[in-house]
């Protein structure tokens, strides 16, 4: 047995001539959480469905907890967790009555399916609306229940794709700290995600997914060290003033924002850069409301990286 | 346990998992249901009492509706058949379902139980309406019985029908399509008026129509008027021909799901 639990390799998945996995490899090791980031289209969609046996690969090797997903599907089944791109829930059913019916699929019995639809309900502060028809709930309620339906005999590995996509701020939080308690107790989770803080916030690491192939492949901190490293941020009090600063400031390759009167450059050597930086604008008279060091955010990691790989195309 | 023995197992537990979670959204919808079963009801009463007696039909009118209402409630209920399964492909249902380690044909079978079960209910309310309003059976109640299995089996040839229509093409444009093409189709048989007083290509065309080949034998069954001896085997081959060629394409079809 190995350490690994999702090993993708050379996973394809074709729809006419549209590649949705171009050839795909990735590993997941046990009890870590692994962001899969990519824009809309990228294959984040299909591989969690290959992996979650909804969709036979074309080609290449995927197991999932030691497990084949094509030849040994039932198996897998017996050990993963689903939460899909979109709810997957019977709506017209209560809360309870949903996590019950699961319950029943997973062949825990109908006691002990009643008792984990009242535990996991309590769990996700669903007790109250048990009874509610699922039609009657907000969204944040919605995708608790729809995580809530993937954890009934506590997963070994948890796929979420997407799962705070259409949230507003206080849902995402709710399901972030979800997703944390969960990795505490031991289970692998692959998550999905658009948003660059949602993969810097919960994965271990991250694999940047473009055109159904993995461009970068990382924790967060190596993905922005890839992409050259820090850089040094001024803003200026007087958006006026911008032009001096970029002629007179020790930086090369700076790049100006008017909107947010920054300026901001790449540093290599970081405390020199900032004393230098310090020092010109005092010696220039130039009034800078903010000085700040910075490593690279991930969204220009993200835009560093899918637009290179459509450049290769 | 090896794989499969596990998952067959569980076989007869899953379907039943899957029937009562029908039963349990007719629980909670108990106005759906009673419209469900109020429909073919206003039907019969409107072609019955308002449109009045149909083309060629000799004999009490009522005698001669009922049992085509009762056919043709069988083959409306393909439609709620497509509606049902469209809707669960469509919500990621399905998709939730073939990731567990359940029996994924259950979910079929769960269809199909829980869709005999309404149609079993729709030809009792249908027929209790009938008797009130003085129609009768005047066959034996072996007759009886033997006409409701034809309406059933009926029902179940148009089940199939209809989970194949929702896996080819499940969309709610299609589901439109189909709710309206049901009643030209539903129309163009021997429910409402007698194929002998239609233009002739019209009514050889509304002859072979399986819906009316099953309507003819109840009539025989039942004893009313536009019954025909005979009839019986071609209400019980249609279906099963047609059973014969929509159950493998839909068993199919949803184990391509994955593809
Ligand atoms: N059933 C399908 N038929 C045809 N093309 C498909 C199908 N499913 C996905 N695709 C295509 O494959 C590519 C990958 O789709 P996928 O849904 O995996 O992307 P995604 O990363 O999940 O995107 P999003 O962020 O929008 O959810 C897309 O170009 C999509 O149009
Ligand atoms: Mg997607």
């Amino acid at each position: 047995m190995t350490d690994a639990a999702i090993t993708v390799e050379g996973a394809r998945k074709r729809y006419g001539d549209k590649h949705a996995l171009d050839g795909l490899d990735l590993t997941v090791a046990r009890g870590t959480v692994h962001g899969v980031l990519g824009p809309n289209g990228a294959g984040k969609t299909t591989l969690v469905r290959v992996l979650s046996t909804l969709l036979r690969p074309d080609a290449g090797r995927v197991e999932v907890a030691g497990h084949d997903v094509v030849t040994r599907a039932y198996d897998v089944r017996r050990r993963i967790g689903l939460l899909g791109q979109h709810a997957a829930l019977d709506e017209e059913l209560g809360g309870r009555q949903n996590l019950e019916m699961f319950g029943r699929l997973h062949h825990l019995g109908a006691r002990r399916a009643r008792a984990r639809a009242d535990e996991l309900l309590a769990r996700f502060g669903l007790a109250d609306t048990g009874r509610k028809p699922v039609s009657a709930y907000s969204g944040g309620m919605r995708r608790r229940l729809d995580l809530a339906a993937s954890l009934i005999t506590e997963p070994e590995v948890l796929f979420l794709d997407e799962p705070t996509t259409g949230l507003d701020p206080r849902g995402r939080a709710e399901v972030w700290s979800s997703v944390r308690t969960l990795v505490g107790g031991g289970t692998t989770v692959l998550l999905t995600t658009q948003y660059l803080e949602e993969a810097d916030q919960l994965a271990d690491r991250i694999s940047v997914v473009d055109a159904g192939r993995v461009v970068a492949d990382g924790t967060a901190d190596e993905l922005k060290a890839a992409t050259g490293g820090d850089r040094v941020d001024v803003v200026l009090r007087d958006a006026g003033q911008l032009g001096a600063a970029l002629a007179l400031l020790p930086l090369t390759g700076a790049r100006v924002d008017a909107d947010r009167r920054l300026l901001s450059a790449p540093v290599t050597d970081r405390m020199a850069a900032l004393s230098g930086v310090v020092r010109a604008l005092e010696e220039a008279g130039l009034e800078a409301e903010d000085v700040a060091l910075r490593r690279p955010t991930l969204d220009e990691v993200f835009l560093h990286l899918t637009d290179r790989a459509e450049e290769a195309v | 346990m090896s794989d499969s023995a596990h998952a067959t197992s569980y076989a007869l537990t899953d379907s039943w998992t899957m029937t009562r979670r029908e039963l349990a959204r007719w629980a909670r919808q108990p106005v759906a249901v009673a419209v469900n079963l109020a429909f073919p009801v206003m039907m019969l009463l409107m072609f019955g009492y308002l449109v009045g007696g149909g083309r060629g039909v000799s004999g009490d009118y009522l005698d001669y509706l009922i049992p085509g209402m009762l056919a043709l409630t069988m083959a409306f209920g393909l439609e709620g058949t497509m509606v049902a399964v469209t809707r669960d492909l469509e919500r990621g249902v399905v998709d939730r379902f073939r990731s567990l380690p359940m029996t994924n044909g259950a979910i079929l079978v769960g269809r199909s139980a829980a869709d005999m079960l309404q149609s079993v209910l729709g030809l009792a309310v249908l027929l209790a309406v009938g008797y009130a309003l003085g129609w009768r059976a005047h066959g034996s109640a072996g007759a009886f019985l033997g006409a409701v299995g034809l309406l059933l089996l009926f029902r179940f040839a148009m089940l199939w029908v209809g989970i194949h229509l929702a896996l080819v093409a499940g969309k709610p444009e299609m589901v439109q399509a189909v709710q309206i093409l049901v009643w030209p189709v539903g129309f163009l048989s021997n429910a409402f008026a007698a194929p002998e007083a239609m233009p002739g290509w019209l009514g050889t065309l509304v002859q072979w129509n399986p819906m009316s080949q099953t309507a003819t034998a109840v009539r025989d069954l039942f004893g009313s008027p536009g019954g025909e001896s005979g009839h019986v085997g071609a209400a019980v081959v249609w279906p099963l021909v047609i059973l014969a060629v929509f159950f493998p394409l839909a068993v199919r079809r949803f184990a391509r799901l994955s593809r």
